[in-house]
C-alpha cells in the first residue's frame, strides 16, 4: 500500500473553541490507482491533502505513506517528501512568474535531483506547450498555466499525485481536457493520484471515490 | 536543489531590472556617504597622528613649563650640566607672505635618535642648516605652498605633517621673535643614573609623559563625532531604501517562497538562499559605494581641509590615500546594513506560515495593531529625548537626544499622516474625493518608510539650515563688533613695529596693540592678549557677562576676560579665580563670544601684560581713523616701510576672509545635507515604482467605473505631493527642535559656545519647493505608467490572470 490514513484527527482554533475538521479518517491509496476525495466546501477535503503533502500535521493518528509515517517528520525531513515522493497541483497554478515555461516545467525535476530532458520533451508535447517554452505564466491563458503546473509536477515522476481542484479555474471543455491529459500521463508513470474535486463528473472517472461529509468519511 | 531554488529567486531580479537597480543604488548610496564620512575622517586622523609623532612625541618623554610658556635657554644648559640628557625644541606659529605655518626648531647635535625626522646631517647639508639663513624642510606639498614667498630655503622632506617647517633651532628662535626662549626638552630614554633631581635643577619644570594622542585629535574630535553622526544618517536614510526595495521583494515574491516549499525546498535552505544572495548584493553595492565614497571624499576633502585649518588650525593634506580599513569599513557596514534591513523580512519569512493564503498582499500593510505599537515606540522615544534634554549632558547625549528626537518623530509620522488622511476623509465631499482619500489612507503603509526617510532628510535640513543661518547672522553681527578697527598692520621686525607706530602717531586717532602670548590656562592651550584702554572695546567688544565698570577693571589690572569657550570647557565664571602663565593669578570680571576660535583666549589690561611678558612680540597693531581716509592710510603705510600687502588689511578685508572660512566651513554640511535629500528622493522614487505595479488591482475598479486613466494619473501624481507637502509640515517642527539641539548642546558641547536661534521662513518655503518637486518627480514616472497602460493589461485584473 503506497498511502494509508489512520484514525486522523485534525482541529482549527475558532472564536467558538477547536473546530474538528477531521474526525477519525482511515484511508488508504495502492500504487498506480486513482483516487477522487468529494465533498462541499469546508468539509476538510483540502485540509487532508495538506496533511497527506506534509504541509500540514494531524492532531492524532498516523500517515505511513510507501512504509514510513510522516506524521511527526521534521520540516527538512517533510520537504524531502515533498521533493522526491509527492508531487503537488494547486488549483491557483502557483507557477514562478519570474520563470519560463521551460524552466518551470523543469524545476521540480531539477528541485529533486532528477532532471530528465527527453521525458520533458515528451512532457510538453503531450500538454501542447511545446510552443510556448519561452514565455512566462503570465502570457499563457489559464488553461495553459495548469497544464505547466501538471507538467511540473509529472517531470519529477513521483510516486503519487495530490491535486487540490487541478481544474477548478477552467471552464468545463478545458478542464475535461486538462483531467484527461493528467490522467493519462499519471497512469503513463505508474504514480497514484489523489484528487480533491467538488465535482461528481470528475470524480466518477477516477478509479475509486470517498466523500467527506462533516470531517467524517462516508 | 540549491542551485535550482537560486535559480528561482534569482529570476525575480532579471524580470525586475529597476528594482534590483534601486536596491543596489540605495545600498551603494548608503554605503558611499558614510564611507566618504570615514575616508575624509580617516585622512584626518592620520595626519593628526603624524602631527603627534613628530619629533617622536609619541615614544619620548618631555620636560614642559607647567604653565605652557616657553622657558630659558638656560634651563637647558643647567640640565645638561646636571647630567640629563635633553635636546631642546622651539615652536611656534607664523607667516609667510599669506602662509601661515608651525614652526618646529631643534638642535641637530643632541636631538634623540627616535625624533630624527629629517637627517639633516647627512653629507654637507649640516652646516647650511646650523647656519644663517638655515634651511627649512617641509612636505612636499607645503614646500610648494612657499615657493612664492620670501623664506630660506626650502628642502622636500616626506613624512613631515602638512603645514609645518623644521629648521634649526637658532634660525627658529629669529623667525618667531623667541630669542633664547625654548618651548620643551625631549628626553632621551635612557638618562644617566645619579643625576640630579629634575626638583633641584629645574623645579618650574614639568615631565610629561610620551602620547599617542596629540591636542589636535582632541581638539577635532568633536568635529569628527558631527561629521559621522551626519555620515551614519545618510546611512541610515538610505538603509530605507534597501529596506524597502527588500520588503517589496520579499512580498512580490511569497507566492514563490509558498511554492517552493510546497514543491520540497526547506525553509532553513530557503532562507539561506535569500541571506546569500542579500550578502552578494550587499557586497556588490558595497564595492561601489565605497568607490563612490571616494569620489564624494576627494570632493568634500578640500573643504575639511579648509575647516580643520581656519576652526581648529590643524592642516589636513587635500587629497586622500586609499585605506584598506576604510574599504573593509564600508563592505561590512553595507553587509551588517543589508542584514538589518532584511531582518524583518527574514524572520516573517521563516516564520511564514505554510498553508496562508497565496495571494500577494499589499507590502507591509500595517495592521491597527503594528500602527499602535509603532504608537508607542514613538511615544517612548520622545519621552526618552525629552529625558535626555532635561537630564543629560556631554556631546554623546547631544547625539542620542537627537537620534530618539529624529526616530520617535520618524515612526510617528504614519500615525499622524494617518490622522490627517482620516480627517481629509471625513471633510470629503462626492465619491471620487472620498475615494482619493481613503486609497492615499490605504497607500500609507506601502509608502510610510519612504515618507519617514523624507521627513529625516527634510527635518535635518531645516535643523542644520536654521542651525548655519542663525550661525551666519550671529558671526556676522559678531564679526562687525569684534573687527571695530579701521585697519590692521603686521611690521617685520620690532624695529619697524617701533617706526610704524611713531608714523602713525600723528596720522590716526588711535594705534592699538594687538600683542599676545601662548600658553596653558586651566589645563588649556590658550591665548593671552593685552589690551590698550580704549573705546574701541568699550563700545564694541561682544561682552556676554561681566562685573560693573569691566574695562575699568581691566585697565588697571584688576581682573581677566576670558572668552566664551575656555569658560564653558573649564566651568569658569565671573569671580573665579585663573592662573596664567608664569604663575600670577586673576579674576575673571567678563566673559566674551569668540566664535571660531579653537582655543581658550584671555584678555588682560596691555599694562599689565607687558609687565608679565615683557619680551612679548610687539609686531601688530590695530588703527582708528575716519573710515573715508582707511585707504589712503594703508597706501601710505606700504609706501612709507615697503609693507606686503598682506600685512596692511582694512577691515572689509578681514571680514570677508573671516566669512570666506566660514562659508567653506559649512560647505560640508551642506553637500551632505543635499545628498541626504536626494538619497529620501530616490526612496520614495523605488517606493512609488514598484508600488505603482501593485496598485492596478486598487485601480482597475475605478477605472471600470468610469473614470479615465489619465485622471487616474493625475489623481497619482497629486496624492504624491498630497503626502509630501504633509511630510514637510511635520518635518517644520523636528527641524526647528533639531536645530535647537544644534545649537543649544551639540555646538556648545562640540565648540564651546552656544548662539541665539533665529527663524528663516524663507529658507523653509524652499525647502518645501525642492520636496514638492522631488516628490512630483518621483509620482510622475509611475503616473505616466498608468496613463499609457493598455486597456487589456486592466482587464487581467478581472481575468484573474494577474
Amino acid at each position: 500500500m503506497l498511502l494509508r490514513l489512520h484514525q486522523i484527527d485534525k482541529f482549527y482554533p475558532t472564536g467558538e473553541g477547536p473546530l474538528h475538521v477531521l474526525n477519525g479518517i482511515d484511508l488508504s491509496l495502492e500504487a498506480g490507482k486513482s483516487l477522487a476525495l468529494t465533498g462541499e466546501s469546508g468539509s476538510g477535503k483540502s485540509t487532508l491533502l495538506h496533511l497527506v503533502a506534509g504541509l500540514d500535521s494531524p492532531d492524532a493518528g498516523e500517515i505511513h505513506l510507501g512504509g514510513t509515517n510522516i506524521v511527526g517528520l521534521n520540516d527538512t525531513a517533510l520537504a524531502a517528501l515533498r521533493r522526491g515522493t509527492v508531487g503537488l497541483v494547486f488549483q491557483q497554478f502557483n507557477l514562478i512568474p519570474s520563470l519560463d515555461v521551460a524552466a518551470n516545467l523543469a524545476f521540480q525535476a531539477r528541485l529533486a535531483g532528477r532532471p530528465d530532458p527527453a521525458w520533458l520533451k515528451v512532457l510538453a508535447k503531450r500538454l501542447g506547450l511545446a510552443q510556448v517554452l519561452t514565455r512566462y505564466p503570465e502570457q499563457l491563458s489559464a488553461g495553459q498555466q495548469q497544464r505547466v503546473a501538471i507538467g511540473r509536477t509529472l517531470a519529477a515522476r513521483p510516486r503519487l499525485v495530490l491535486a487540490d481542484e487541478p481544474t477548478g479555474n477552467l471552464d468545463e471543455a478545458t478542464g475535461d481536457a486538462v483531467l484527461d491529459l493528467m490522467l493519462s500521463l499519471v497512469a503513463e508513470t505508474g504514480a497514484a493520484l489523489l484528487m480533491v474535486t467538488h465535482s461528481n463528473r470528475l470524480a466518477n472517472r477516477l478509479n475509486a471515490r470517498v466523500h467527506l461529509h462533516a470531517g467524517r468519511l462516508v | 536543489m540549491v542551485w535550482t531554488g537560486l535559480t528561482a529567486l534569482l529570476s525575480h531580479w532579471r524580470r525586475r531590472p529597476v528594482q534590483l537597480a534601486m536596491l543596489l543604488l540605495g545600498l551603494s548610496l548608503a554605503t558611499a556617504l558614510w564611507s566618504a564620512v570615514q575616508a575624509i575622517n580617516g585622512e584626518a586622523r592620520a595626519s593628526y597622528d603624524r602631527a603627534a609623532a613628530i619629533l617622536g612625541q609619541d615614544r619620548l618623554a618631555q620636560l614642559v613649563r607647567e604653565d605652557g610658556a616657553r622657558m630659558d635657554q638656560q634651563e637647558f644648559v643647567r640640565l645638561r650640566r646636571a647630567g640629563w640628557l635633553a635636546s631642546p625644541v622651539i615652536e611656534g606659529e607664523m607667516r609667510f607672505g599669506d602662509v601661515r605655518l608651525r614652526v618646529l626648531g631643534i638642535d641637530p647635535l643632541t636631538l634623540p635618535p627616535q625624533a630624527q625626522q629629517v637627517d639633516v646631517a647627512v653629507g654637507d647639508e649640516l652646516l647650511p642648516f646650523i647656519t644663517a639663513p638655515g634651511v627649512l624642510y617641509a612636505a612636499p606639498e607645503t614646500a610648494t605652498r612657499l615657493t612664492e614667498q620670501a623664506t630660506p630655503p626650502v628642502r622636500v622632506a616626506e613624512g613631515l605633517p602638512p603645514g609645518t617647517v623644521l629648521t634649526d633651532i637658532g634660525q627658529a628662535q629669529v623667525l618667531l621673535g623667541a630669542k633664547d626662549k625654548i618651548s620643551r626638552l625631549l628626553l632621551w630614554p635612557d638618562q644617566p643614573i645619579g643625576r640630579a633631581p629634575l626638583e633641584v635643577t629645574a623645579p618650574g619644570l614639568t615631565l610629561r609623559e610620551p602620547s599617542e594622542t596629540g591636542d589636535l585629535a582632541r581638539l577635532t574630535d568633536s568635529f569628527h563625532l558631527n561629521l559621522t553622526a551626519f555620515g551614519f544618517l545618510a546611512f541610515a536614510v538610505g538603509l530605507f531604501i534597501v529596506h524597502s526595495a527588500i520588503g517589496l521583494a520579499f512580498e512580490q515574491r511569497r507566492p514563490v517562497f509558498r511554492t517552493l516549499r510546497a514543491l520540497g525546498l526547506p525553509a532553513r535552505v530557503l532562507v539561506l538562499l535569500l541571506i546569500a544572495e542579500l550578502l552578494t548584493f550587499a557586497l556588490l553595492a558595497g564595492l561601489v559605494g565605497v568607490a563612490l565614497g571616494y569620489v564624494v571624499a576627494s570632493a568634500l576633502l578640500p573643504d575639511v581641509a579648509a575647516t580643520l585649518r581656519g576652526l581648529y588650525g590643524a592642516d589636513v593634506p587635500g587629497t586622500l590615500l586609499i585605506r584598506p580599513a576604510v574599504w573593509a569599513a564600508g563592505l561590512a557596514i553595507a553587509v551588517i546594513g543589508t542584514l538589518v534591513a532584511a531582518a524583518q523580512s527574514l524572520w516573517r519569512l521563516w516564520h511564514l506560515p505554510l498553508l496562508a493564503a497565496a495571494q500577494p498582499r499589499a507590502w507591509a500593510r500595517a495592521s491597527e495593531r503594528a500602527l499602535r505599537a509603532q504608537g508607542v515606540a514613538a511615544m517612548v522615544l520622545l519621552l526618552t529625548a525629552a529625558g535626555i534634554a532635561h537630564f543629560g549632558s556631554g556631546l554623546e547625549a547631544g547625539f542620542a537626544l537627537l537620534a530618539a528626537l529624529l526616530l520617535g518623530a520618524a515612526l510617528a509620522l504614519p500615525l499622524v499622516l494617518t490622522g490627517i488622511l482620516h480627517l481629509g476623509g471625513r471633510l470629503a465631499r462626492g465619491p471620487l474625493a472620498e475615494w482619493f482619500w481613503a486609497d492615499t489612507r490605504q497607500q500609507l503603509p506601502g509608502l510610510s518608510l519612504a515618507l519617514m526617510a523624507l521627513l529625516l532628510a527634510l527635518a535635518v535640513n531645516v535643523g542644520v539650515s536654521t542651525m548655519v543661518s542663525s550661525f551666519r547672522l550671529t558671526f556676522t553681527g559678531w564679526l562687525d563688533q569684534r573687527l571695530a578697527s579701521e585697519l590692521y598692520v603686521t611690521a617685520r621686525t620690532e624695529a619697524e613695529a617701533t617706526a610704524i607706530r611713531d608714523w602713525l602717531a600723528q596720522r590716526s586717532d588711535a594705534v592699538l596693540p594687538i600683542w599676545s602670548i601662548e600658553g596653558r590656562v586651566a589645563g588649556q592651550p590658550a591665548a593671552i592678549y593685552g589690551v590698550a584702554d580704549h573705546a574701541t572695546y568699550r563700545d564694541n567688544w561682544p561682552i556676554l557677562s561681566a562685573v560693573p565698570e569691566v574695562w575699568d577693571r581691566i585697565a588697571t589690572g584688576d581682573g581677566a576676560l576670558i572668552n566664551e569657550q575656555l569658560a564653558r570647557r573649564q566651568e569658569l565664571g565671573l569671580g573665579d579665580q585663573i592662573t596664567l602663565p608664569g604663575g600670577w593669578r586673576a579674576s575673571i570680571v567678563g566673559v566674551y563670544a569668540d566664535y571660531g576660535n579653537p582655543i581658550g583666549q584671555v584678555i588682560i589690561g596691555i599694562d599689565t601684560l607687558l609687565q608679565h611678558y615683557s619680551d612679548v612680540s610687539r609686531l601688530r597693531y590695530a588703527i582708528r581713523i575716519a573710515p573715508g581716509k582707511a585707504e589712503a592710510l594703508a597706501a601710505g603705510l606700504r609706501a612709507e616701510f615697503g609693507l606686503p600687502a598682506q600685512n596692511v588689511i582694512d577691515q572689509a578685508g578681514i571680514k570677508v576672509f573671516s566669512l570666506k572660512v566660514f562659508e567653506r566651513t559649512f560647505r560640508v554640511t551642506a553637500a551632505l545635507n543635499v545628498l541626504t535629500l536626494g538619497v529620501a528622493g530616490l526612496a520614495m522614487f523605488a517606493s512609488l515604482m514598484t508600488l505603482s505595479g501593485m496598485r492596478l488591482p486598487q485601480l482597475a475598479p475605478v477605472c471600470a467605473m468610469g473614470l479615465p486613466r489619465r485622471h487616474l494619473a493625475w489623481l497619482e501624481l497629486w496624492r504624491g505631493l498630497l503626502l509630501a507637502g504633509l511630510t514637510m509640515l511635520a518635518a517644520l517642527p523636528v527641524g526647528i527642535g533639531l536645530a535647537f539641539v544644534l545649537l543649544a548642546v551639540v555646538n556648545v558641547e562640540a565648540f564651546g559656545w552656544r548662539l541665539p536661534m533665529h527663524l528663516f521662513p524663507g529658507d523653509w518655503a524652499r525647502l518645501a519647493a525642492l520636496a514638492l518637486l522631488a516628490a512630483g518627480l518621483a509620482a510622475a514616472a509611475p503616473a505616466w505608467r498608468l496613463a499609457r497602460l493598455s486597456p487589456s493589461d486592466l482587464l487581467k485584473v478581472f481575468a484573474h490572470e494577474r
